[in-house]
């Protein structure tokens, strides 16, 4: 396996890749849980479908842009998408929720139409759903490079300020801190880690990536920066398995992803429930 | 020259879509009260805090928090704030109470920078004041209810405001633990001169730590020292309030009984 990764670059660009969502997505993925944002992780993965969808076909129709990297128009629908959800949420403010399955299935609608258009199913749509160990490109590893700079260095600029906008927003507000901006810059950098996580797990399973090793982490986790360690630790743990059963097996690395990280739960909420049975 | 007004409150009225819930309301709050702000259930005493915190804005009327606009007040940190233990606060969130109380920091740290240089001895003093240090490696959700609103009030004082503003800070807390909560209030009335407000309807478990009471339905009805309110009729009170309420009948010799 090492040998192989030395020698394709194809795979140095998944791995690498894959390390660095490990970290980033479970990173993210605290705070989304946290402030029960779940969903609107699911409903942005399916707007950023919609963008490559769009790309493909363009890339398809228009011969000048057949070399597009369709993670740019994914990344543009997917930043709409966040801001179009919290613009939404303010309109209907007693009914928060109903942005996601608007903007949900807007998504999928925009997305239907182009596959459509494009004729159909192409293995690269395929791989774009489900993740794929050979299609990542060493563009779409920078990209998930400059992503992840990003992310790290926004959590790190706004890390108190997200803690307490995630445990009390009411209290937040009433402090006087600058709410609204922090939460739209959330949103989007939310958005960011969604663009690029697809390319490893998938557009339909990238939110698993965000909440399921959350999942995990806040069952066991001292205080929120233990669930923040356990998470990623749990997430990098889970994309690495997955990529390496994926290659061997010849499957969707999303698929061997989220099956091994729900297996990593299980074994948390038992493990848990032994230790304090064993204690009582 | 005489003390700013921490807190003065100018013929503010505020409207929601059409119905209005306070009209006219001049208040001021000087430094050193502990101020009971009593009222039956929907006469407008969280939305008069609302209003003091900048939470939401009047429809006309002025705010002035420490003898400056409330709509340009910047220092915040000056104001501690304890909601309803119920409120906003999700009991699964993985924090420690350490990592709760210095949340309260947060705005007087500011943005980008990471922490203080004395910040673990300030929380750690501030969970002292509540006489919760024992719990400070604790998850917040492990805790009781009173438990969990001392580390509330632990987090409002991380920041040493001169103000306290507390609404319905016991409901959901059982009887014996309210006791020592005000008497903790009191406590840091007395001894670290803060000013407080407090939104309550444990009339009588209150009444001998307060200095003022304010009545509020719709609008002041009375705002005074607690001995004048004491000497009301039963009769004016049911009068403003449109019901039957209790007043505070207890002395402090009764109390201590």
């Amino acid at each position: 396996m090492i040998s192989s990764i030395l020698h394709y670059e194809f795979l140095q660009n998944a791995f690498l890749s894959g390390i660095i969502i490990g970290i980033i997505a479970p990173l993210l993925g605290v705070f989304i849980v946290v402030r029960r944002l779940s969903l609107i992780a699911d409903a942005l993965s399916h707007v950023t479908l919609a963008g490559i969808a769009g790309s493909l076909y363009l890339s398809q129709t228009f011969t000048g842009l057949a070399l597009l990297n369709p993670l740019y128009l994914g990344i543009v629908a997917s930043v709409s998408g966040s801001v179009l959800i919290e613009r939404l949420r303010r309109l209907y403010k007693h009914y928060e929720e109903l942005a996601i399955p608007i903007i949900m299935s807007g998504g999928i609608g925009i997305s239907a139409i182009f596959i459509s258009l494009a004729k159909g199913f192409s293995t690269d749509l395929f791989s774009y759903l489900f993740g794929s160990v050979s299609a990542v490109s060493r563009q779409d590893l920078f990209i998930v490079v400059v992503i992840a700079l990003l992310v790290i260095a926004f959590i790190y600029l706004f890390y108190k300020e997200l803690f307490v906008l995630s445990f009390d927003d009411e209290y937040a507000k009433a402090s006087g801190l600058p709410a609204k901006w922090i939460h739209l810059l959330f949103m989007i950098v939310t958005a960011l880690v969604i663009a690029a996580s697809m390319r490893i797990v998938g557009i339909l399973l990238v939110s698993s990536l965000m909440t399921l090793p959350v999942a995990a982490s806040i069952r066991i986790a001292k205080g929120f920066k233990q669930a923040i360690l356990y998470a990623i630790i749990f997430g990098e743990t889970a994309v690495i398995a997955g990529l390496v059963s994926a290659f061997y097996l010849d499957l969707a690395p999303g698929g061997t992803i989220v099956v091994i990280s729900i297996l990593i739960l299980l074994v948390v909420i038992v493990g848990k429930k032994i230790a304090m049975s064993v204690r009582a | 020259m005489a003390q700013v007004p921490l807190i003065e409150l100018k013929n503010v009225s505020f409207q929601y879509d059409y119905t209005q819930v306070l009209s006219n309301i001049s208040l001021k709050v000087e430094q050193g009260d502990f101020l009971a702000l009593l009222g039956p259930n929907g006469s407008g005493k969280s939305t008069m805090l609302k209003l003091i915190l900048g939470l939401m804005k009047p429809t006309s009327g002025q705010i002035e928090l420490f003898g400056q606009p409330a709509n340009t007040f910047k220092k915040r940190e000056l104001i501690g704030y304890v909601s309803q233990k119920s409120n906003s606060f999700n009991s699964g969130f993985p924090a420690t109470v350490k990592e709760v109380v210095a949340s309260g920091l947060t705005k007087k740290i500011g943005l980008f920078k990471r922490h203080l240089a004395d910040q673990n001895e300030k929380v750690m003093q501030a969970l002292r004041d509540v006489g919760m240090d024992g719990f400070a490696n604790r998850n917040i959700g492990e805790l009781s209810g009173g438990q969990q609103q001392r580390v509330f009030i632990a987090r409002a004082l991380v920041a040493e405001p001169k103000l306290l503003i507390l609404d319905e800070p016991t409901v959901g807390i059982d009887h014996e633990n309210v006791q020592s909560f005000y008497d903790m209030l009191a406590n840091l009335n007395e001894h670290h001169k803060m000013t407080m407000i407090l939104v309550t309807h444990d009339v009588d478990t209150v009444s001998n730590r307060i200095s003022h009471v304010a009545c509020l339905n719709q609008t002041i009805h009375f705002h005074g020292f607690k001995n004048d309110y004491d000497s009301l009729s039963d009769d004016q009170l049911n009068a403003w309030y449109g019901h039957a309420v209790r007043k505070i009948h207890h002395t402090k010799e009764e109390k201590t009984q």
